[in-house]
């Protein structure tokens, strides 16, 4: 949310919204140094909580260095030197999104650490896969580096923005499938449904793109109407939009919700 | 939701974009020049559309994808541009 305006707390929170899961991500340009990313850990687990509770939103972020930015294999070191300092901080939920963007050697080697990481501090995994026609192949990649870790239940890791060419591999896997919601280029909200109705409705949830491009922080409301609209039932609906990330995410001891 | 449901819902909606897709490529024609990589499989991708199979968005996402199984040696650009370079 650090890329978004306050305003946009306010509509997820008149939509229903009962929390808000914040990745590390690319700040649209390459951080200079080690130091950016201190500060923007700071940012994602001081700031950030404290100004989506102004809006009652319960704020959570996980962390890491990002795939675009893993090609300096020593800034990608200086930053995971710095992450075990803030893995203890109430509202960090894990490891992510961590992954592949163009599936090179070195985005590789800076994944297999992050997965260390992940293992040596108990921590759930948030994975984001390449985008368009690197997606596959970076799909495939992630999920056998991430099986071949013994030490890693894949029940503990989700694997995001999962499109129909790569959401049974990765249930196959035993882990979960994220489908993010675009307003344009990637998965729309009709497509998500489909992939729901096709592939079924475990392991599975939704989740916006709410970054520095085109994105809406309201797609997935949006979709939970579109699924009214299909004859779905609230349960369904339900079980969907809110019981499934909140059993993911119930892993992690520091997910707590306020009683409804 | 019946077949006729499905239609009543999203029937305006792809005839739309049907044209839509149709304008694209008679622009791209009326345009000087050649096709490039992107194209090309753009023009693949169409083709699943007629055949028989029941995943035919997967197929078409399959289509533009990269299915080679080697990362490659480095990253030099940052965005993905919608179909494998390697498929011309
Ligand atoms: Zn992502």
């Amino acid at each position: 949310m650090v890329s978004r305006v306050t305003d946009d707390y306010t509509h997820m929170v008149t939509a229903g919204c009962q929390a808000v899961c914040e990745p590390a991500f690319w700040a649209g340009f390459d951080r200079s140094s080690a130091a950016g990313f201190y500060d923007y850990f700071c940012q994602l687990t001081e700031h950030e909580p404290k100004r989506a509770a102004k809006f009652g939103l319960p704020h959570f972020s996980w962390l890491c260095i990002n795939p675009k930015e893993s090609e300096d294999l020593k800034l990608a070191d200086d930053v995971l030197a710095i992450i075990p300092k803030f893995l203890d901080r109430p509202n960090v939920l894990g490891i992510g999104e961590i992954g592949l963007n163009k599936n090179s050697r070195n985005e590789i080697k800076v994944l297999e650490k992050h997965v260390d990481l992940a293992a040596r501090h108990h921590q759930l995994i948030l994975v984001h896969t390449p985008h368009l026609e690197d997606k596959l192949k970076g799909t495939r990649l992630i999920v056998d580096l991430i099986k071949s870790d013994k030490r890693i239940q894949p029940g503990r890791v989700i694997i995001d923005h999962v499109e129909e060419h790569t959401v049974q591999l990765v249930l196959d896997a035993g882990m979960w499938a994220g489908m993010t919601l675009y307003p344009e280029s990637k998965c729309s909200p009709a497509r998500a449904i489909d992939m729901v109705e096709m592939y079924g409705n475990e392991q599975i949830w939704m989740n916006c793109a709410c970054d520095w491009g085109v994105s809406d922080p309201l797609a997935v409301p949006k979709t939970a109407l579109e699924m009214r609209k299909r004859g779905h039932r609230a349960e369904a609906i339900d079980k969907l939009v809110f019981q499934n990330p909140a059993k993911f995410l119930g892993q992690c001891p520091n997910f707590k919700l306020p009683e409804l | 939701m019946t077949r006729q449901q499905t239609l009543d819902l999203y029937f305006m909606d792809a005839r739309w974009k049907l044209i839509d897709l149709a304008a694209f490529i008679d622009r791209v024609e009326r345009a000087e020049g050649e096709d490039d990589f992107r194209m090309k499989a753009f023009r693949t991708a169409l083709m699943e559309l007629s055949k028989g199979n029941r995943e035919k968005a997967k197929q078409v996402l399959l289509a533009f994808s990269d299915p080679t199984t080697e990362p490659i040696p480095t990253a030099t650009t940052k965005a993905a541009c919608g179909a494998w370079p390697g498929a011309q």
